[in-house]
């Protein structure tokens, strides 16, 4: 049973998280930079979100984005392991920045 | 001597922890944060798609194009035959839809519109997709069984209207035209639009309500 959303919502209410639209924005950044094509871009979201219904993800918003976010880290041109030395730098900057400071590297 | 209060400590390790962005925030954070400092993408690129798509571009771009096919014959004629054209010309354009085709419902065809590979949409004239639209039942369904999917968002098809599934790809995109309700002679092309729905573009709306949509 597919479950229809509320096609009157306001505009402000898109996105449910600021990393699904960032997501988005990312790949649509990386489309119109030239870095990837549009079918590249669908077949590598296309195949992620295939391996999330293999995997017996559930069929949520949070799969997509997350099949999203996997299709980017593929076609992104950037080394696995400098991206995932980023994110431990951008958690450990979280974790000694007071609640309320802007973060940074 | 040293106090261990462990109700002190789980506090304070929530309240750090409450912080924290998610596992796929620091991914797509890293991601961008790298693709900005080697030059490969601009942020501001990344915060206009963000502001365009969470604020401004909805469905009211297709529903323009809609109302004056309902008005001007001339201009169905284009949107029919060259629908990527007049999407320029209004300036509507995005890479999703520089090819665009525009499809008719008639009393006897209802048009329905998927992408069954992942979720590929006109969101330059239509705004964000719908989370249904992305899903993998709505994928994997609405070509299989139309007929069913359409039912479960209340439309129900005589048996005499036959129905085209169009499935998107990243090249070409689709835009129904839905039929123009009875009851809106003589009205202008604002008032007409006011009343095209974003599903009714996508097809799982059949009968547009002369009330403001």
């Amino acid at each position: 049973m597919i479950a229809p959303d509320d096609p009157f919502a306001p505009l402000g209410h898109r996105f449910a998280e600021p990393w699904h639209a960032q997501t988005l924005a990312a790949a649509h950044a990386l489309v119109d930079e030239g870095h990837a094509t549009p079918a590249q871009w669908a077949d590598a979201l296309g195949a992620a979100l295939a391996r999330a219904a293999v995997q017996g993800a559930p069929d949520t918003e949070d799969t997509y984005y997350l099949a999203a976010l996997e299709a980017l880290e593929s076609l992104a041109p950037l080394d696995p392991a400098q991206l995932s030395d980023r994110k431990s730098e951008w958690r450990d900057a979280y974790l000694r920045t007071p609640h309320g400071q802007p973060v940074t590297l | 001597m040293p106090t261990f209060d462990s109700k002190k400590i789980a506090h304070a390790h929530r309240e750090v922890h409450a912080h924290l962005p998610s596992d796929p925030a620091l991914r797509v954070k890293a991601l961008e944060s790298l693709l900005v400092e080697k030059g490969l993408v601009a942020s501001e690129t990344i915060d206009n798609w963000i502001e365009l798509y969470s604020e401004r571009i909805g469905p009211m771009r297709g529903a323009r194009l809609v109302a004056r096919s309902w008005t001007d014959p001339a201009f169905r004629d284009r949107l029919l035959s060259d629908a990527g054209q007049v999407v320029k010309d209004y300036g509507y354009q995005g890479h999703a839809t520089e090819h665009l085709k525009a499809v008719e419902n008639t009393p006897g065809v209802h048009n329905l519109v998927v992408c069954t590979l992942c979720s590929c949409y006109p969101f330059s004239i239509l705004g964000m997709s719908p989370i249904w639209y992305r899903s993998a039942a709505y994928r994997a369904r609405a070509v299989k069984e139309p007929r069913v999917v359409l039912h479960e968002f209340g439309v129900t098809l005589p048996e005499d209207v036959g129905v085209r599934v169009w499935d998107s790809t990243a090249e070409l995109r689709y835009l129904v035209i839905p039929e123009r309700p009875k009851g809106t002679e003589g009205w202008d092309e604002d008032h007409l639009a006011a009343i095209v729905t974003r599903d009714s573009m996508i097809g799982t709306q059949r009968d547009l309500s002369v009330e403001p949509a």
